[in-house]
This record gives structure tokens, sequence and C-alpha cells, in this order.
């Protein structure tokens, strides 16, 4: 596997990628993302920029989720008091 | 600290509720691995790269990066608490919140991506020229470069899903679609194709873990933050480890 990657690596550094590589890749992805109803999944076909499109919304929806909790756990923790910090940190050890 | 990352079974040491978490973390990676073992059998049956999906749902990452995680969240409350008096603005918590939670995240990852090394290094602003090595020796956590990160497999032999041919007319509109993904994931702005295909494999499944991880932290700090604060086990002094 390492030996197909740095073979293709090289190609990389010409500028010649093959879309095979790229194919794979892009199957990688799909297998990915969460089938919200990917009929497609089973049919055996699937269009590259359908599963690009479909990776740039759900990278920004995780995004956006890991911001609203971010936000929503630290309001929490500004909000607890001593027993859960103690409780949290004994997480830790 | 150290006894959270080894490579022993499920802690015992811990005491109820934080049992809980891990038992949590446990359950929901259990489900979440469920559903993705069947697609990693897949390919790992014939190819053996289900592994390259594995590092991130592992019980040893997980517990690793919840450790990290929560470390970094005191070090956030703590500095805020230093820095302004007055309490900062919750969207200025909560940035600080999220960049402390990349910051562990990226720790995680032990520098073999290009995402996690771009975030810590925008974090704390250092200029870092890439060095090609070719392999990560002793890992300082940040300090390597793989130039193959291992994370992309080639070979899955029972394949049920073909990409249609990229013909002439699509390519630009892939390579377009290609970059916008590149600047969605951190550092992969002029990278090439492949390269930010592979980024955004990585970068997805540590942003679900990430996103797991906060999940299961919030319903425990809600849950038991919002019944009496000494109630359900968690007030009194856990018991020694």
């Amino acid at each position: 596997m390492s030996s197909r990657r740095s073979r293709s690596s090289r190609q990389t550094g010409a500028s010649m990628i093959s879309e095979d590589q790229i194919d794979d890749l892009v199957l990688q992805l799909h297998r990915l993302l969460p089938e919200l109803g990917n009929n497609n999944r089973r049919s055996g076909k699937v269009s590259a920029s359908k599963v690009l499109q479909e990776t740039c919304t759900y990278i920004r929806n995780l995004n956006k989720e890991v911001d609203d909790l971010s936000e929503r756990l630290s309001q929490l923790l500004e909000s607890t008091d001593s027993a859960q910090a103690a409780l949290i940190r004994s997480l830790l050890m | 600290m150290a006894s959270l990352v080894s490579d022993t079974e499920p802690p015992t040491y811990l005491n109820s509720t934080p049992t809980d978490l891990v038992r949590r973390k446990k359950r929901q990676s259990a489900s979440s691995a469920a559903a993705s073992s069947r697609r990693n059998n897949a390919a790992s049956a014939t190819a053996g790269d289900g592994d390259s999906h594995a590092p991130w749902r592992s019980e040893k990452q997980q517990r690793s990066y919840s450790a990290n995680l929560i470390q970094a969240l005191q070090q956030v409350r703590l500095s805020s608490y230093a820095a302004e008096t007055p309490y900062p603005t919750a969207q200025k918590r909560g940035k600080a919140f999220r960049e402390a939670a990349d910051r562990a995240l990226a720790v995680s990852a032990r520098g073999r991506t290009l995402w996690s090394r771009a975030i810590l290094f925008n974090r704390f602003k250092l200029k870092f020229r890439k060095q090609k090595r070719p392999r990560p020796a002793a890992i300082p956590a940040v300090i390597t470069r793989g130039s193959s990160s291992s994370s992309s497999g080639r070979g899955t032999k029972k394949r049920r899903v073909t990409v249609v041919k990229l013909n002439k007319k699509s390519i630009p509109t892939v390579n377009r679609k290609v970059r916008v993904l590149g600047r969605l994931v951190p550092g992969c702005k002029k990278e090439s194709v492949p390269v930010i295909l592979e980024e955004a494999t990585d970068y997805i499944q540590a942003l679900e873990m990430q996103v797991r991880a906060m999940k299961s932290l919030a319903e425990l700090l809600s849950g038991s933050g919002s019944g009496s604060g000494s109630g359900s086990g968690s007030g009194s002094a856990p018991p020694p480890i």
C-alpha cells in the first residue's frame, strides 16, 4: 500500500495524477459520508462532483455542530461549581 | 493521565460517573463502530485498509482525546478567569473553547496529518516550512511529516460502487469542488487534489469523534448539573483511584 502510494506520489510531484487514484479517494470519501437516502450506493455508480458537494456540506455541518457544542459546553463549564470541576478533574487521573 | 492513555482494557479504576462517561463513549463508539464496521469490514476483508479508518474510532484514541480535551477545557476556564474579570462574551468563550478542543484533537492526531499540524501551528502562530521527511521516526506529537499518510488504500478489490468516469468536461468542475473542500479543511488550501481528498477523509473522522466526545461531555455535565449538584453520586469526593 505504501509502495503504491510512494510511486503515485512521485507522479504527483510531476502533477501527473492518475484518475484511478482520484477515484479511489473519492470512493473512500463517499464511504464516510452519512447515507442520507443515498440510493446510489448500491447501484454502483457515484458521481464525483456529487460526493464532493456532499462532503463540503457535511464538513460544514460538523463544524457548525462542534461550534454549537463548544459554546454550550463552555457555558456549562462556567456555570458549574467546584464539585463538577473536581469530577472532571478526576477523569484525568 | 498516563493511565488513561495506556493500553489497558476498559478502566475499572474510575468511579461511577466518570465510568458512565467512558461507558457512554464506548456505547456510542460501539454503535457507531457497528454501523461503520460493516463498511469497514467490506473494505478490510479484502484490502486491510479498514485499519485506516479504525484509528479514529478506537477506544484508546477516544480516551486520549478526551483526556486532552478535558485538560484543554480546564485551561480555557482558568485562563478566562485569570485574564478578564468581567466574563468574556459568550461567543468569545465559545470560540476559545472550540480552539482548545481543536488543539486537543490535533494533538491526538499525532502529527501525521496536514490539518492537525496546520491547526497547531496556526494557533501558536509559528512559521513552519514544509519539509519532506521520509518517515516519522519518534513523534514529538507535531514536528514530523509523513509524506505518505496511511489513510488511503488503493486495493479494494471488491468494489460495489464505482465512480462515474471523469470526462474532459467534468474535470474542471471536480477541480473546483476540490478547491472548495480544500478551503474547508484547515491547512489544505494549496495542496494537490489527492492530498486534499486524503486530508478530508481523516478530518471528517476526527470531527465526528470530536462531536461524539463533546456530546457525551455535555450530557454528563448537564445531566449532573441540572439535578442537585451533590446528587447522582457526583458531588461526594471520588473514591481513591
